[in-house]
């Protein structure tokens, strides 16, 4: 995870579907080409979600996925690069 | 075994003539064909929105939101009660039946009194703020932000007695049956709900 460095954070903690990839689209609308998101969530659907949405949209790639801990809470960390 | 529709093709001049009018009229078709499917990649869908109770506002709203984050060309077709789903002041008050579902924690007999769907709504309401499931105007909010036509029925907006004023900013009115049907002919995925 750490061999990426993020342009932008989008955090969607609390929000369930389908709201992270929802609100991941628009933040990756607001990125130059080659920029890197990363998107951190607490919904744990978002693992599948947003690599199904990176991988059939155009434009778009996950670059690194991983499930990690905050304050005691599992948080899902994503990083998606705008091509 | 051998007939004139498979035989070899003669090597001479006038086929070498034939066969390159022919490529060029397969191009040409290709070219038209190409043109008329409008193949940019970009998917779509259609789904008809029929129902009107808190439960099954979800299913319509999330798969639009969502499918527009995919960058597909999304239509909803509301009509008879989905048509509350779109309508500013019913949207917000949308009930669940506590009757005829099995999978509420009460029996029939005691789901049918009269303040029973009320409690079934105040407790899906509950759990939807609990999990951090957005409500149905922010859904409905998202998806006109993202390009998703939400269509309100013309029909059925007056044989609820509606007025086209009352729903949300950006809703589509004055639509019927054959818009619809248009959408979906060309639509990857059409839905009923």
């Amino acid at each position: 995870m750490s061999t990426y460095e993020p342009t932008e954070t989008l955090d969607v903690k609390g929000l369930s579907c389908p709201m992270p990839v929802v609100k991941t689209r628009g933040a990756v609308d607001d990125l130059e080409s080659g920029e890197i998101l990363q998107v951190v969530a607490t919904d744990s659907g978002s693992m599948s979600d947003l690599k199904g949405w990176a991988d059939s949209t155009d434009g778009v790639s996950m670059l690194d996925q991983e499930e990690a801990e905050e304050d005691g809470d599992a948080v899902f960390r994503h990083l998606i690069q705008k091509e | 075994m051998s007939s004139d529709a498979d035989a070899p093709v003669d090597a001479g001049a006038a086929s070498v003539e034939d066969l390159r009018a022919q490529v060029q009229a397969l191009q040409e078709e290709v070219s038209d064909l190409r043109e008329a499917t409008d193949d940019d990649g970009q998917k779509s869908m259609t789904i008809i929105a029929t129902k009107g109770t808190l439960d099954m506002a979800y299913p319509p709203l999330i798969l639009a939101s969502t499918a527009a984050a995919f960058g597909w060309d999304v239509v909803v077709f509301h009509t008879f009660w989905g048509l509350d789903i779109l309508h500013e002041e019913k949207s917000k008050n949308l009930k669940l039946s506590a009757v005829g579902n099995p999978s509420m924690p009460m029996p029939n007999a005691v789901a049918a009194l009269p303040f029973m769907d009320n409690v079934a709504t105040s407790m899906m309401e509950k759990k939807i703020q609990e999990n951090g499931t957005a409500t149905v105007e922010e859904l409905i909010e998202t998806s006109l932000d993202m390009g998703v036509d939400l269509q309100a029925c013309q029909m059925t907006i007056e044989l609820m007695g509606y007025d086209e004023a009352e729903f949300y900013d950006g809703v589509t009115t004055g639509v019927g049956a054959a818009t619809a049907l248009q959408h979906m002919a060309d639509a990857d995925v059409q839905l009923m709900i």
